[in-house]
């Protein structure tokens, strides 16, 4: 049935219908509505919820629930998720399914409330200690948080391992109808957890390898294991001219704004595309070697100074990409960004 | 020759978790540690727990806690060793978890999530080894050492004014209500020994029966980084340490408090289901609506409290019952702050692409500065509805249709100023053709359950819809 919900509360909602078992979390706004909706609906169903002293205990929480082989969930917003870093490190390390919700708001520091993109780094480039990835899934509207949400706890029992959904303030505070139904889950056995069989007794959880070699071994495995999610799980939604003359480029909020942004284009003769990557980790670099041809001009759009267009210039070596972002919790117009395109087409030619 | 000590089936055989030296532990000579891991294996083994035991093992001297009992076993990040314990407890309502906390790592570190736990009153037994200094750091000062006592980062001694006094955390644990046991023993001498078993028995025999959370201090001796030798150090508990650190059961609510499991549940999606309130179908017998654009982009805006957010909500609302893609988005910036909402709610036949409403084809301004600041953006065929009850005059650069709506006035008529927003409501339906009367007095009648304000709210929207006629 249809739904009229917060992005906030869809990640929720989404995440009820993975079964998931326990949600640790603190108040952070713009993200505080997914531990409204997680109380709501948890506790009468007899499912865990605890309100965490701490954003540093409720990953430690979700790091004990993991271990224990449960589907767990904690979500925060920029600050908070720069105190759960070390936390995600270990759930890195120890390969414990979890996951996470950023959603990004105004930084560096206190910032303000308002939507950003900037804690790309933070959350695709690693943020905590040690050699280590984690999946990042990104969506662009209230409907694809909820069906994200239930794929981030699919994606983390598969290959154990954190996963992020990365929204912001806008895709967060913003309502659309969601369209609730039971959804297949594939939730993995876990014989490796800690229970209270005499099974487990002998299952041990750590991310603690003392012996160099051991150590290095376990990176190894580690960073086999990131080949393949590279190999299988990057994914990015194409829209637009086949043949474009532009191709533009963003993620959440921004990438479905720059939906609106190739029909105008298409509107004034400018045959645009747009490749919105729905993952950050793995990056979708194929898909930009496959669509973007020489000399096509790419304009890659952010809620930042400059992060996410990092990797669409590795994806893209030798390519001139055109950056352009807005920050401080403004959203750009559509005819600025339309403004934007056609200069860069200008410059093409 | 008779067998003096026989290892407790608690602990492993061969201790394979153990890189090398299989045989022996990573303790030092003399260390606390060892007999306190003795007694509790000795526990587990005489209370039958060993399968329900989980051992959360801390950074410190007891990181490898792991690698001598055979029991599910996990090692917390620094200090964090309670919340992991939280998270362990609260999927395994069944267990006997057990926190390892060493002083650095309970008592600085991790003192938060120490005390949280402890106020929570999880199920689970922390044990904390206070041996008032970082073993396996090097010596440095924790916040167990002792005044005077140097350590590698109090060359001259623990001053208090520049180190503090040092923390009694078994008394600090006692004070709060949700601990059921709250105690310090030693383990330096066979006596001490003996009333450790005795205490340790009793948090351990808690967490079978599920109690709450147990707290046990643990004087130790750490012969390495005190100096001294191990006969030294366990004379050094007696004489001095204890001085500071009285041994005792601070707090004991064990036998009058009764079991607490907390709840753990999967649930079927049917149940969720209800949880939401979702029905089966979303056939509601709505006809799709006539728009008047392809995608319609309304921008409603004025003062916080008219309702401006819940306006937008209904408009939103109404839409997607009656199949219409919708996106409603909330304004954001410092206008919040001065008491000017607004929010962007776009109404279309086609997936949406932007949510944000830069021109809006219909814009609603109850108040003079919303008027002003997104009047001008509406184009020649939009709409501009503003509250004649509260603008008098209106800008001069508006191209779009103008309609003035005594708003508040209908409200008040109607019986209450805040309705505002329905009378609202009723005019942009008739205006657009988006909802019929019918359709609106459904919603109202869904919406407000109370039959006073459902009055009013009939009231309300037929003012507004009657205005727009
Ligand atoms: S350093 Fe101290 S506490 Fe650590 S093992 Fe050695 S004696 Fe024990």
């Amino acid at each position: 049935m249809k739904k009229l919900v917060k992005g906030n509360e869809a990640v929720v909602i989404g995440a009820l219908v993975a079964g998931c078992d326990a949600y640790y979390g603190y108040p952070i706004t713009p993200a505080s509505e997914i531990a409204h909706a997680a109380s709501e609906y948890f506790l009468p169903l007899n499912k865990v919820f605890v309100q965490a002293e701490c954003e540093i205990g409720a990953v430690n929480m979700v790091f004990g629930a993991a271990s224990s082989g449960q589907r767990v969930m904690t979500a925060s917003s920029g600050p908070g998720i720069s105190l759960k870093m070390e936390g995600i490190s270990y759930l890195a390390g120890a390969e414990l399914p979890s996951v996470i919700v950023d959603v990004q708001r105004v930084g560096p520091g206190l910032g303000n409330i308002g939507p950003e993109q900037s804690d790309y780094f933070q959350v695709v480039k690693g943020g905590g200690h040690g050699d280590y990835r984690a999946i990042v899934l990104a969506p662009a509207s209230v409907e694809e948080t909820y069906h994200m949400a239930i794929k981030a706890f699919d994606l983390a029992d598969k290959w154990r391992s954190p996963v992020f959904i990365l929204t912001d303030a806008t895709l967060g505070q913003m309502m659309e109808p969601i369209d609730i139904k039971e959804e297949p889950t594939h939730r993995s056995d876990k014989p490796w957890a800690l229970d209270t069989t005499p099974e487990s007794n002998d299952n041990l959880v750590t991310s603690i390898y003392l012996d160099f070699d051991d150590m290095e071994e376990h990176i190894n495995k580690l960073h086999a294991k990131y080949a393949k999610i590279t190999e299988e799980e990057a994914q990015a939604e194409i829209y637009g001219a086949d043949v474009p003359d532009i191709v533009l480029t963003g993620y959440g909020i921004t990438g479905r704004m720059l939906r609106s942004v190739v029909d105008k284009l298409n509107e004034i003769g400018i045959d645009a595309a747009l490749i919105r990557p729905q993952t950050l980790w793995p990056f979708p670099s194929k898909t930009y070697q496959e669509i973007v041809k020489p000399g096509v001009p790419v304009l890659s759009v952010e809620l930042s100074c400059g992060q996410f267009v990092e990797d669409v210039r590795l994806s893209l070596p030798g390519h001139k990409v055109t950056h352009y972002g807005r920050v401080g919790g403004n959203l750009p117009e559509l005819d600025e960004l339309v403004a934007q395109a056609e200069k860069c087409v200008q410059e093409a030619k | 020759m008779t067998k003096v000590y026989e290892k407790s089936p608690a602990f492993f055989d061969t201790f394979t978790r153990k890189p090398s030296m299989q045989k022996t532990t990573h303790y030092c000579p003399g260390c606390g540690h060892g007999t306190l891991n003795k007694i509790i294996a000795d526990l587990i083994a005489e209370l039958g727990i060993q399968d329900q035991t989980i051992f959360v093992g801390p950074v410190g001297c007891g990181v490898f806690i792991y690698y001598y009992y055979e029991s599910a076993s996990v090692s917390a990040p620094h200090g964090r060793a309670s919340a992991v314990a939280t998270g362990v407890s609260r999927a395994n309502p069944d267990s006997v978890t057990i926190s390892y906390q060493g002083d650095g790592d309970l008592a600085a570190i991790g003192t938060s999530n120490a005390i949280h736990a402890a106020n929570r009153g999880e199920n689970m037994i922390v044990f904390f080894v206070n041996n008032n200094i970082y073993g396996m750091t090097g010596g440095q000062l924790a916040p167990t050492t002792l005044i005077d006592q140097t350590s590698t980062t109090s060359p001259s001694g623990r001053s208090i004014l520049n180190d503090g006094f040092p923390l009694r955390m078994a008394e600090m644990v006692a004070g709060l209500e949700a601990p059921v046991l709250s105690a310090r023993v030693a383990v330096n001498t066979p006596k001490n020994v003996r009333q450790a078993i005795k205490v340790i028995r009793k948090g351990l025999e808690a967490q079978r029966d599920k109690k709450g959370y147990a707290f046990i201090e643990v004087l130790s001796q750490c012969p390495t980084n005190w100096k001294k030798d191990p006969k030294e150090a366990c004379e050094w508990i007696d004489d001095v340490v204890c001085q500071q650190y009285p041994l005792g059961v601070m707090k004991d609510i064990v036998e009058e408090h009764p079991s607490q499991k907390r709840k753990c549940e999967r649930v079927e999606f049917d149940a969720i289901a209800e949880q939401l309130n979702l029905t089966t179908s979303d056939e509601n017998g709505f006809q799709p609506i006539e728009l008047i654009e392809d995608e319609v982009r309304f921008k409603f805006a004025g003062f916080g409290g008219q309702g401006i957010l819940s306006l937008g909500m209904m408009v939103s609302q109404l839409s997607m019952e009656r199949h219409m893609e919708v996106t409603w988005l909330p304004s954001y910036g410092p206008e919040m702050r001065g008491g000017v909402a607004n929010c962007s709610v776009v109404v279309s036949k086609e997936a949406i692409g932007s949510p944000v409403v830069d021109q809006p084809n219909v814009l609603v301004a109850l108040n003079r500065p919303s008027l002003e600041k997104f009047g001008p953006l509406v184009p020649e065929d939009g709409l501009i509805i503003y509250n004649s009850s509260l603008v008098d005059t209106v800008p001069e650069n508006l191209k779009g249709k103008v309609y003035a709506l005594p708003a508040t006035d209908l409200a008040s008529e109607a019986g209450n100023v805040k309705a505002a927003n329905v009378v609202v409501l009723g005019f942009v339906a008739q205006k657009t053709g988006m909802f019929s009367q019918a359709d609106l007095e459904t919603f109202l009648a869904e919406t407000f359950k109370k039959p006073a304000l459902l009055e009013l709210n009939l009231k309300a929207v037929k003012a507004g819809w009657s205005a727009a006629e």
